[in-house]
């Protein structure tokens, strides 16, 4: 059987369908901030300006990297981000 | 010629003994000059004899027509329908079509076939494609998307995995109940949604319900929507409290519920599927959720779904739902503010005197042991147990009374301080004598296995009655 691909909502439909963006952070200065490298060529570099730039702003800065860009970012690693920052920025291409 | 033209419109599949038998006689009506059109469900080539086909394979026309047996041969004048005749009947169709003879090597009479819309899961399918009786937001899902994660993924869940509600699913739910998909059965808190009978059936979807159990889910719904029910404040209480729903009458053995062994616990899917849709509803329609305007310091695990039969043929009793005005033979649901479950043993009760005064020891602990009227309790004693009032000659009435004469609380006892514990009443009650329960706040039901001289104490809200929430009854309308 093929899979449903279209659901009628169950809620008293006052939010969007779509869904909502994660809370936006109200200031960098405090913030702890993830800087997600996927192990692309240059990433690294890229990232590094960016992390300048927001200690700068007063921001913590946390540093990840995925084993592969080839892959999805392992559990533990999504689950030491999500439990640690407040925030992450990941450098998706070279 | 269109549909809405005048003359006449014949629907068979090739699939059909009788359909193969009278394409000839299509033939000769076409010949004849007849207006016709021929909607062919299974094979757009057939039947060679006429040219006005149409390929009707997604059988919206045989769906929109309501067609159930093929062939089928309708006039049509102005697009209205006019007549029509199901399977060959020679004069019905010679009547239809103003020509005569008709299909004069055939015999006079043959029974049609099963219309492909109306095999089992299309006639569902098509009325979701088609139809226009759902107004719920469709929810597209992406293509890489579980269905089932999609639905955690947008809060639909209460934590366990959900039937995702797809329309087809939706308009099987809704053949349980003859009641319209619009009707609204009245406001869901917390965000005082409304509460349509389409939307209760999306969130039985979610719940695992069969169709058959809709009419149950509908009326507990309505119970919850009372007033006197105070559905909101239950919700948002710090207590443990949620709705219980106990069935009364000839729906619970119906549609298989369990009123036996392990009956307050898992395992039947009524059970567990009733309960739950209920609390889906206003979790999903009220947006009432735990953190949100849910602010349960501990919750109980009944508010993932609570919801059982009463044992009413073993009962010494009449049913609960008849001593709370509904008329015997018919089903009822009782909502009732259930924190959690305490067990009560009782093993060498031989009189109702003596497990009377049990049951009153243990109700008297209900929240807490100092606490006068505040809060309900449904009794739930077990056949055992019942057996001994039964054999005492106790109604249900005389136990509650022989309950309550036991439960009169003294305020030497129940006040601040008493006993070294410093919760209890204000002091200028010293010289009053409370009782437990306040009228109407104690229910006794009949449920369980027949092993066990165990009894069921629930618990319900410290704020009940007039003061929070009172137990509802309300009839199930099938």
């Amino acid at each position: 059987m093929s899979q449903p691909r279209i659901l009628l909502d169950p809620t008293g439909e006052r939010a969007p369908a779509a869904r909502g963006r994660a809370p936006r952070l109200a200031s960098l200065a405090g913030s702890r901030i993830g800087l997600l490298d996927i192990s692309k060529a240059r990433g690294d570099v890229f990232l590094q300006r960016v992390e300048e730039r927001l200690v700068a702003e007063g921001a913590e800065v946390l540093r990840f990297r995925k084993p592969t860009f080839t892959r999805v970012a392992p559990v533990d690693l999504r689950q030491e981000i999500a439990s640690r920052c407040d925030a992450v920025i990941e450098a998706l291409a070279d | 010629m269109s549909e809405g033209d005048e003359g006449l419109l014949a629907f068979v599949k090739r699939d059909c003994p009788t359909c193969t038998l009278v394409a000839p006689v299509l033939g000769e009506l076409e010949r004849a000059g007849i207006p016709l059109t021929v909607y062919s469900q299974d094979d757009a080539t057939f039947p060679e004899a006429v040219s006005t086909r149409v390929d009707d394979r997604e059988l919206e026309a045989s769906w929109r027509r309501g067609i159930e047996t093929v062939p089928t041969l309708i006039r049509v004048r102005g697009g209205e329908e006019e007549a029509r005749a199901v399977g060959w009947v020679r004069e019905e169709w010679e009547k239809l079509s103003g020509v005569s003879p008709l299909g004069a090597e055939l015999p006079g009479w043959k029974p049609g076939c099963g219309s492909r819309s109306v095999e089992p899961g299309v006639a569902e399918a098509l009325e979701a494609r088609f139809g226009d009786r759902l107004s719920s937001r469709r929810v597209e899902l992406g293509s890489d998307e579980d269905p089932i994660e999609a639905v955690f993924a947008r809060g639909w869940s209460d934590g366990l995995p959900v039937v995702p509600p797809t329309p087809e699913r939706v308009v099987r739910m809704l053949g349980g109940t003859s009641r319209e998909p619009g009707e609204i059965l009245g406001e869901a808190p917390p965000d005082l949604a409304p509460v349509t009978v389409e939307k209760v059936a999306i969130n039985a979807v979610l719940a695992g319900c069969l169709p058959e159990y809709l009419p149950v889910v509908l009326a507990a719904v309505e119970a919850a929507l009372v007033d006197s029910f105070c559905m909101h404040g239950l919700l948002a209480t710090t207590w443990f409290s949620g709705p219980l729903v106990l069935v009364n009458g000839p729906v619970a053995e119906r549609i298989g519920m369990n009123s036996g062994i392990n009956a307050l616990g898992q395992g039947n899917r009524a059970n567990a599927t009733i309960g739950r849709a209920l609390q889906l509803v206003i979790r999903n329609v009220g947006g009432g959720r735990p953190g949100g305007v849910d602010r349960a310091t501990l919750g109980n695990p009944g508010k993932y779904t609570f919801c059982f039969a009463e044992d009413e043929a073993g009962s010494p009793w009449e049913p609960l739902a008849e001593e709370r005005g509904v008329e015997p033979g018919r089903s009822a649901v009782t909502l009732f503010a259930a924190g959690g479950v305490q067990g009560v043993l009782d093993q060498l009760s031989r009189t109702p005197e003596s497990l009377a005064a049990t049951f009153a020891a243990c109700l008297r602990t209900v929240t807490h042991p100092k606490f006068p009227i505040a809060t309900d309790a449904l009794l739930v004693v077990s056949p055992e147990h019942a057996r001994v009032f039964r054999e005492g000659g106790w109604s249900r009435e005389r136990l509650r009374e022989e309950l309550l004469a036991r439960l009169m609380l003294e305020g030497r006892d129940f006040v601040r301080g008493a006993g070294g514990i410093a919760e209890g009443m204000p002091e200028g009650l010293a010289s009053a004598t409370l009782p437990k329960f306040r009228p109407g706040g104690l229910l006794i039901a009949h449920a369980g296995g027949r092993a066990g001289m165990f009894s069921a104490i629930i618990g319900g809200w410290p704020a009940s009655g007039e003061m929070g929430s009172a137990p509802v009854t309300v009839e199930v309308r099938e």
